[in-house]
């Protein structure tokens, strides 16, 4: 398919989008339901991740350093 | 577009598809022992390499098959499947949620429902289908029944109608859309017209006639009209006799009770018209189901019922009935006549074939599947046909031995307590029956006979190159493309109609559930700029809807490697 702008484009996902999820039968208010709680589904998500998933990524780098990060060096220290 | 997904309930019952999904891999299976024990040359001189490409192609041994048969039934990609489920579970969600709502009276109820004073009784629309009906089918409920105000031809006139409420309800606007190309009419050769050498002797019939008969054939409502009609259809299908009768759908539900009764066993494909089923079940015998064209599994069960008999009494079975049909309508496939002939001789068991698709459609001289396959007619023990396809007229028939045929005229429900048939349509059926034959002085039918097989041949392998996943044999005229999912039934059909295209979008019951499909019937009288309009249209909605599911291209089908396995274990 060759989309003559971005908005065409957009539409064209979001028709897809109706399609494979099926909402593309529903009546307007069914359709504005399931999109909402959809869309918010995935707006949590990302805040979640853009909250929690930092902290737990330096969390698991300091244990796993702490693990075998440690080692290397202090052969080294013994070597010297 | 006639073909609501609540036409062929019965099937489903009878044959527990609904499990049946992706990998069919015994879908194909073509039966080996008979080449075995008879025609199979000798095996010596042939090469194994030689035997692998046969058992790939199914197109094999020629002492059975004059042509390749090849059919193929691509399996349904991973995620599309998945997809298709996801999808079907949203929409019973809100299925779910309407419910709750009208049943809490938040919203007003349009469809049937217990009254107030039934409400502690059993349940009455609670089961699946009827779920199925309130809240999936009647979103998607405008492509279907759309009355038509023209002939039903190459090209038709749809009224047009709006829905103020969600398809609860429709209102006719008053106008027409006009001249739209019509892929759904099980038009085969093109005869339902309004001009031309049909139409002018059956309005001459209708001068001299008229159109009712008001008596049953065994009364005073036997014209010399029928008996022509009656001798032609023999003529014609080279049996020594046959009888007609008002509806196909009657010959085959009233006929089938006729021939077999109880003690009898009836060995029905799994996919046989919602008419074979209802016979065989008013017959009170015994049915066993076989999978779909699978000879083995057929094999199978002949064995077994040879082998054990009757349920405890032990004793054999008086009779033995397969029943097929020539082309199946939702598949596309065409029965594997050959071997059905060669199990049935030699298992001795009766053959009923219902050739309502194939007849007029199939073979080089327009004769059905026992043409197309160069067999004698007089091996198929009961011809069944209607003359509502290919003929463009009403009715069907019921062809064979004189001794059957006599039996039936005095046995059969619908040929002593119907009506007779209408002398107009009578008429239809004798001059397109001997235009096909060429008695008429004209080769029209038999150029029609080879403009359909051409029509069908460019249309699958453009449908095939397109990327679209096609079912059934190549040679056959109906034309399955498979859609999916939910949504994409509705939205194929309304975006045909869109660019001036009548399609026929089935879905559950009449399929799997995730199998729904559009299902095109090709006709002769399509020229071969309609189809490419037609086909440009698919091809652009395909990429619109993302339908070009296939993942061979082009390269011939390939059917799944045979595993020898199911008949082995029965062999020994
Ligand atoms: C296989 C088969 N048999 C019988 C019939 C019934 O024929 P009729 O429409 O003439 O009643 C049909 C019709 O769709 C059919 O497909």
């Amino acid at each position: 398919m060759n989309f003559k702008n971005m908005r065409e484009y957009l539409a064209w996902l979001y028709y897809q989008y109706l399609l494979i999820t099926g909402i593309y039968v529903l009546e307007p208010w069914e359709k504005s339901i399931f999109n909402s709680i959809f869309f918010s589904a995935i707006a949590m998500v990302i805040y979640t991740s853009y909250v929690f998933v930092p902290i737990h990524v330096r969390l698991a780098l300091e244990f796993f350093s702490g693990i075998f990060g440690s080692q290397p060096e202090s052969t080294v220290a013994l070597m010297n | 577009m006639t073909e609501s997904p609540a036409t062929k309930p019965a099937n489903g019952e009878v044959v527990g598809r609904h499990a049946r999904n992706g990998l069919r891999p015994d879908r194909n299976g073509f039966l080996k022992s008979l080449h075995r024990c008879h025609e199979w040359p000798p095996k010596k001189n042939r090469g194994q390499q030689q035997d692998e490409e046969e058992a790939q192609t199914t197109s094999h041994d020629g002492s059975l098959y004059n042509r390749p048969f090849i059919e193929s039934f691509e399996e349904t990609p991973m995620l599309v499947a998945v997809l298709t489920y996801m999808g079907y579970g949203i929409l019973t969600i809100f299925g779910y949620l309407r419910d709750f709502l009208r049943h809490w009276k938040i919203e007003k109820c349009h469809i049937a429902r217990e009254k107030e004073e039934q409400k502690d009784f059993v349940p009455l629309y609670q089961d699946f289908e009827n779920f199925y009906t309130r809240n999936l089918y009647m979103r998607i409920r405008d492509n279907w029944n759309r009355p038509i105000c023209s002939v039903p031809g190459a090209k038709m006139d749809l009224m047009e109608r709006v829905s103020p409420d969600y398809n609860w309800t429709f209102k006719h606007t008053g106008r027409a859309v006009k001249d739209v190309i019509n892929l759904g009419s099980y038009n085969y050769l093109g005869f339902a017209e309004n001009t031309g050498l049909c139409a002018d002797a059956a309005a001459k019939v209708t001068m001299t006639y008229g159109v009712g008969v008001a008596s049953t054939r065994q009364e005073i409502g036997n014209l010399d009209r029928h008996e022509e009609m009656e001798k032609l259809v023999a003529k014609f299908l080279g049996v020594e006799a046959a009888m007609a009768f008002g509806m196909g759908f009657a010959t085959n539900s009233m006929n089938i009770p006729a021939l077999t009764g109880k003690g009898c066993l009836i060995l029905s494909d799994e996919l046989n018209h919602a008419s074979l089923v209802l016979g065989a079940r008013l017959s009170g015998s015994t049915i066993r189901v076989f999978k779909h064209n699978n000879m083995q599994s057929l094999e199978k069960l002949l064995r077994e019922a040879i082998v054990h008999g009757q349920p405890r009494t032990h004793r054999p079975w008086k009779k033995i009935l397969i029943v097929v049909e020539g082309i199946y309508s939702m598949e596309g496939s065409i029965v594997r006549l050959p071997e059905v002939v060669a199990l049935k001789k030699r298992y001795r068991a009766y053959l009923y074939l219902d050739e309502a698709h194939s007849i007029g459609a199939l073979g080089q001289r327009g004769r059905g599947v026992v043409d197309y396959f160069g067999l004698d007619p007089c091996d198929v023990d009961v011809l069944m046909g209607t003359f509502t396809k290919s003929f463009g007229a009403a009715g069907g028939y019921i062809a064979g031995k004189r001794e059957l045929i006599e039996y039936l005229r005095s046995h059969s429900h619908s040929a002593v307590y119907a009506t007779s048939m209408s002398p107009p349509v009578v008429e239809q059926i004798i001059t397109s029956m001997k235009c096909i034959m060429g008695e008429d002085g004209t080769t029209i039918g038999s150029d029609r006979v080879r403009q359909l097989a051409e029509n069908t041949v460019y249309f699958r392998t453009r449908l095939q190159e397109m990327g679209f996943i096609i079912y059934g044999n190549d040679d056959s005229p109906v034309v399955p493309m498979m859609l999916y999912m939910p949504a994409k039934i509705g939205a194929f059909g309304r975006e045909m109609l869109k660019r001036n295209i009548g399609v026929v979008v089935v879905g559950f019951p009449a399929t799997p559930i995730i199998e729904s499909r559009a299902r095109f019937c090709i006709s002769a009288a399509h020229s071969k700029d309609m189809l490419d309009r037609a086909l440009s249209a698919i091809s652009e909605v395909g990429n619109l809807l993302q339908l070009k599911y296939s993942r061979h291209r082009k390269q011939p089908s390939v059917t799944r490697p045979f595993d020898d396995n199911v008949y082995e274990d029965i062999d020994d």
